[in-house]
């Protein structure tokens, strides 16, 4: 028999009867249509008698019954209930008045607030980070403190050698690009071959460093955060500072420095693919000669190009490498954590890359490189 | 009544793996229904494995496993969901959810599984969550609580849908004595009220000692179980000396 609850006027009592196999997953009826229908003055008495199984769901009709009375201010009498029963009701009904800890519901205020602390306090850890990475950079350069080169190495061949295959496809491709898009303006003057120039100019000094940092963001630095996340949720580094070995010099000093020496090879790696993408394009679509293209190129393109360039991409390999470790570091104790700190670890590094692009702008512009 | 029906849990010739290496071989045993049963045995001797072969979150390299008389194993998709229903886990870190409050992490089966309305089971959350002494916890998220309140949130979702059936993994370890014999009486207080079964893979004597009803222990040697019984009993001592001294070690301090 399915769960049933009637109700009998016993005096001023309201009786409620309780039959039936009482069950979560069937249906079961509510104490709010009971009272709708019973309207109890005088009081409530719960019966039990009929009742051939139940489970939490007749515990919570009790609970919700014993709270409606406690709420109305009439008596709820559950002594012909069993022990149990009575026990479960009662526990529900006190967990119905027992409302969430004050201090997790917060205003908008606070919560304002709270955030406007929280980001004052990343700022500051932050700059205390740069600072402990610059301390440890010192000592290690006047050889005060040891240093992992295997790890570093390990690192090296990690971001650089194993990153050859997505720069090169990614560099062509951004030599064919602008190389077509040079092209359309360039044509209408009749200056086709200055398509070398552009692509000259535009590979060495601004695109061949911003995408291999682009790379190595979503590449190198992702995969720092994660790693350092996952350490910290093994509470790896916590082991580590335990030793009294600081986290910066055995985890972020190798990795920074791993990718702030890979990043300038890649990137002069990169100029020269987006050179060959355009002379590619120059040849088969312009019908420009490879010598003339090259002739052409090096005209325009000098040394200060290049080197603008290569100062550029050891900021953006720091900027990838301080990012990862950083967002790693930061990471929370959990499997969320982990994947929140890679995340923001890549949006971190390109934020700062195209900031840093545009103080080189008006920087190389005033000095006149 | 056949045998096999009035036991929760018929286990056959079990034989289990772990990352392709056999660890369990020939495991054969019952549980008894509303009976408080333990698989016991030393570290990495396949007690986590044997569970998650039990509960269909690993697939045994031979052998059946029957609830309430019915095969778990040879079922297909649409009646292992029917059987799913009718039992918890709690896992070893409580294994919640962690994008979800403690409340919707109990909420999740309730919503899957029955028809009751939302504020009914948002009230059904709060009082399993004070069950396991957590009242007012309800909208805080995993992460903002510690390791034993987790443990016992994620024991709180397992009895969510009054299972028939509960596995407990490790249900102790980390907590403290305290709140260890608190949760082996809530353990007692689920069964004693809804003749739930309940299998525990622990190995905290105490809990053993107080409130198992029978108990396998399972030894690497063998690579299966070398003795089965009421604890008191085979604490008692022979024929088993590696059960004994499981059940009787308490400490190594003399005097």
């Amino acid at each position: 028999m399915s769960a049933r609850a009637s109700v009998r006027d016993d005096g001023p009592v309201t009786e409620v009867l309780l039959e039936g196999d009482w069950r979560l997953q069937g249906g079961t009826p509510r104490w709010a249509s009971m009272v709708a229908r019973a309207g109890p003055k005088g009081g409530v008495r719960l019966r039990a008698d009929g009742v051939t199984h139940w489970d939490t769901s007749l515990v919570v009709f009790l609970g919700e019954a014993k709270s409606w009375c406690d709420a109305a201010g009439v008596g709820c009498d559950l002594d012909p209930l069993p022990e149990k029963m009575r026990m479960l009701g009662g526990q529900f009904a006190q967990s119905l008045v027992s409302g969430t800890r004050p201090e997790h519901s917060r205003s908008l205020f606070v919560e304002v607030g709270l955030a406007t602390e929280d980001a004052l306090r990343q700022g500051r850890d932050l700059l205390g980070f740069i600072g402990e990475c610059w301390l440890g950079a010192k000592r290690l350069a006047v050889g005060q403190a040891g240093f992992r080169w295997n790890d570093c190495l390990s690192e090296m061949q990690k971001c650089g050698a194993m990153a050859l295959p997505i720069v090169s496809l990614i560099s062509f491709l951004v030599g064919v690009t602008l190389a077509y898009s040079g092209a359309i303006v360039l044509r209408r003057f009749g200056g086709d071959i200055w398509v070398a120039d552009l692509i000259g100019v535009a590979m060495t000094r601004e695109m061949g460093a911003m995408m291999v940092g682009v790379v190595l963001a979503g590449r190198t630095g992702a995969a720092f955060a994660a790693e350092i996340g996952s350490m910290k949720a093994n509470e790896e580094i916590d082991a580590l500072t335990v030793l009294g070995i600081s986290p910066v010099r055995f985890l972020v000093l190798p990795r920074v420095l791993a990718v702030g020496l890979m990043m300038p090879l890649l990137a002069l790696y990169a100029n020269c693919l987006g050179i060959i993408g355009g002379m590619a394009v120059a040849y088969s679509t312009l019908e420009i000669p490879f010598a003339a293209y090259w002739v052409e190129m090096l005209t325009i393109v000098d040394l200060p190009d290049v080197t603008v360039g290569l100062i550029k991409s050891v900021v953006y390999g720091l900027i990838v490498g301080l990012a990862g470790c950083r967002r790693g570091l930061q990471a929370e104790n959990n499997a969320a954590g982990v994947g929140k700190a890679a995340t923001s670890a890549v949006v971190t590094a390109i934020l700062f890359i195209i900031l840093a692009d545009a103080v080189f702008a008006v920087l190389f512009n005033a000095i006149g490189l | 009544m056949s045998a096999q029906a009035q036991n929760a849990i018929e286990v056959t010739s079990l034989a289990c793996a772990y990352d392709d290496r056999k660890v369990l071989e020939n495991v054969t045993f019952s549980v008894r229904d509303a009976e408080i049963f333990f698989i016991v045995g030393g570290t990495g001797v396949g007690k986590t494995t044997l569970l998650r072969n039990i509960v269909g979150l690993a697939t045994p390299v031979h052998g059946d496993v029957h609830f309430h008389g019915r095969s778990f194993t040879g079922a297909d998709p649409a009646q292992r969901r029917e059987m799913l229903k009718t039992f918890g886990l709690s896992f070893q870190g409580g294994a919640l959810w962690t994008s979800l409050t403690l409340s919707e992490n109990i909420a999740l089966p309730l919503e899957e599984y029955t028809p009751l309305p939302r504020d009914e089971i948002s009230h059904i959350a709060a009082f399993r969550l004070s069950q396991v002494g957590l009242a007012g916890f309800e909208n805080y998220y995993p992460s903002e609580i510690s390791g034993g309140m987790r443990k016992r949130a994620g024991l709180a979702r397992a009895l969510a849908l009054d299972p028939k059936i509960v596995f407990f993994d490790e249900p102790s370890a980390g907590l403290d004595p305290v709140t260890a014999r608190n949760l082996d009486r809530l353990i007692l207080d689920i069964r004693d009220t809804f003749r739930t079964t309940i299998v525990i893979v622990s190995h905290d004597v105490d809990s053993i000692l107080g409130i198992a009803d029978r108990l396998i222990m399972l030894d690497t040697a063998t690579r299966g179980i070398v003795a089965e019984g009421p604890p008191a009993e085979l604490a008692k001592g022979p024929p088993e000396a590696k059960v004994v001294e499981f059940l009787t070690r308490r400490t190594i301090r003399s005097g």
